[in-house]
């Protein structure tokens, strides 16, 4: 599966009140409404600039904190194509996966936001068609990305009726 | 085969003897969820299993409300409706409005060693604190927990903080798991499980033991784990439940990441904003004029945590240009609090005592700073907006610091007070 869209660069350590600030949990029932505010405590005028089909690119540990999975459920409801970071915190990681988030580790250092970015899950890789760069992707281990090819946990789980290990 | 506490509860759990780094299948002892991440948790399980889905085991599956307490708006009362029927349609335990904190509720009534432990909260990690494996996991995973009462898990590796020396006064176990932050870093246990160790967190009573766990997670950590010990049985038993069950603990020459902290000498710490690994010793922030003081949260909310800010708030007022609110983590801190004076000497101090709660912890429901505003807390996180403006400022500190800084009116080191 190939995607493309522009990237927005985030630093390291982005979390999950920067992602969906607790000031807007009132419209958790509501998850367009929460959407509308995603990476707004990062960059206030992150979702102007944003189209959807644009991707997300950060340094290291992106989603620490929270459990909360309207954190990564926000980023795909905002149409979020994919995070790619230098690595991810643990629970935000996975619940980006079971809400079917592609959530890719690599070297972000050469991209810059605005790039024009071709993603290639299958492939494990990301070009950057801006500057002609090809990075690497890290594997996804394989039970998560079993589970990302049904488009998250539930619609694995009602197909193939449990996981095996 | 030598191997962690952290092993020997997964292999117990998954029913074949495992190492760090396998993926496992393992069965859940209790599942926790509370008014926040309940929803989804429910949809995700009633998706998996249909509209007239039961859970695995009423038994082991425990929820209680406790980040908008009392319900804060017409929409957190809907959503305690909505869930207080879901917990009557499956006759599972739900302590509703009326316990406090979830976690707190999790260790005053249900966590024993051993146990594998989910909660739909990222703090959940604090019930290691009495040597049972618990992590905090995404609505999703629950939905799945809810369904079949088991998950899916890669057994983490173990780092041991070996901590050892003499705590000065009014140095606690906030400001270990402070100083461990801020040497390891807001990832420096990411996928590991954080087991405190050493002559230090030995003589640790329950409450700072818990608080340490609690933070865990500030450093990315799955769990935060103290082998169980006297002081484990002794609580257990002050909670009216003795445990008399199997022990299990690391063996000998298991294999751990070592990272050694002698506190002797060390002063009170502060995290800094907005990063909770932000960490510096109180001399470096002495000063800063304050707004809002917190003491309570799952991290320092207990007895103990408020035994300490009486006695030195006892006779003395709130500064003017400083509100501070108070709220016990349980309704059992909170009685005891109360029979023992304590809240008392919080409300002639000028302090608002809230009944058990997440309060401003969760920066969504009441007690908010304001645009330039700054908090002192005793919580565990100090992201940008966490409570509040995200043009406030929040510095997180033990209850003795917050106590001292409500009566002086900036962050006021309080060993050098009285």
């Amino acid at each position: 599966m190939k995607m493309v869209g522009r990237a927005w660069k985030f630093g390291d350590d982005i979390s999950t009140d920067h992602i969906t600030p607790g000031r807007y949990y009132h419209l958790r029932s509501n998850m367009p409404e929460l959407a509308k505010h995603v990476m707004e405590d990062a960059d206030p005028d992150f979702m102007k600039k944003f189209r959807p089909g644009d991707f997300i690119v950060a340094g290291k540990n992106f989603g620490m904190g929270s459990s909360r999975e309207h954190a990564p459920l926000a980023l795909k409801i905002a149409g979020v194509s994919a995070v790619i970071a230098k690595s991810f915190a643990r629970i935000f990681y996975r619940n980006a996966i079971n809400v079917g988030l592609p959530v890719l580790i690599a070297d972000t250092d050469s991209i810059d936001s605005g790039d024009e970015l071709e993603v290639d899950l299958g492939k494990g890789l990301v070009v950057n068609r801006t500057k002609g760069i090809e990075i690497r992707v890290k594997p996804i281990p394989e039970v998560m990305l079993k589970i990302l090819h049904e488009g998250g946990l539930v619609s694995y789980v009602k197909k193939h009726g449990d996981i095996k290990i | 085969m030598a191997q962690t506490l952290v092993e020997k509860i997964f292999s117990k759990a998954s029913g074949k003897e495992v190492k760090a780094g396998e993926f496992v299948m393992a069965n859940i002892d209790l599942a926790m969820i509370h008014d926040i991440t309940a929803p989804l948790a429910i949809k995700a399980f009633r998706e998996i299993l249909g509209s007239d889905a039961k859970v695995w085991d009423k038994s082991k599956v425990i929820m209680a409300f406790d980040h908008q307490v009392p319900a804060d708006s017409v929409h957190a009362a809907e959503n305690h409706k909505m869930l207080r029927k879901f917990a009557e349609e499956q006759g599972i335990l739900n302590y509703d409005v009326k316990g406090g904190i979830a976690h707190q509720i999790m260790v005053e009534n249900h966590v024993e060693p051993g146990m594998l432990i989910v909660g739909a909260d990222s703090h959940t990690c604090m019930y290691g604190a009495l040597g049972a494996f618990a992590t905090g996991i995404g609505s999703t995973d629950m939905g799945f927990v809810l369904a079949m009462g088991k998950l899916w898990f890669k057994v983490p590796e173990s780092i041991r903080f070996n901590v050892h020396g003499k705590l000065e006064k009014h140095v606690y176990g906030k400001d270990i798991v402070l100083k461990l932050i801020g040497m390891v870093g807001a990832d420096g246990a990411n996928y590991k499980a954080c087991i405190y160790s050493g002559e230090v967190v030995e003589k640790l009573g329950m409450s700072d033991r818990l608080t340490m766990c609690n933070m865990a997670i500030e450093m990315g950590g799955k769990a935060g784990i103290v082998e169980p010990d006297k002081t484990t049985l002794e609580y257990l038993k002050a909670m009216g439940r003795p445990y008399e069950g199997e022990l299990l603990k690391s063996d000998e020459d298991a294999e751990f990441q070592e990272v050694e902290l002698d506190v002797t000498g060390m002063e009170p710490q502060v995290a800094a904003p907005h990063r909770v690994d932000n960490v510096v010793g109180i001399s470096e922030v002495e000063g800063t004029r304050v707004d809002q003081v917190f003491i309570g949260s799952c991290t320092n909310g207990r007895y103990e945590d408020l035994k300490i800010a009486a006695e030195i708030l006892k006779g003395e007022k709130v500064a003017s240009n400083v509100r501070l609110i108070v709220i016990p983590a349980s309704h059992r801190e909170y009685r005891r609090a109360l029979k023992e004076g304590l809240i008392e000497i919080f409300v002639d101090a000028g302090a608002l005592v809230e009944a058990p709660c997440c309060g401003p912890c969760m920066g969504g429901s009441f007690g908010l700073i304001a645009s330039g505003e700054v908090s002192v807390s005793t919580s565990n996180r100090n992201f940008i907006g966490r409570q509040g403006s995200p043009e406030g400022k929040i510095y997180l500190v033990n209850p003795a610091v917050a106590a001292a800084t409500a009566i002086y009116g900036e962050i006021t080191d309080p060993r050098k007070i009285k």
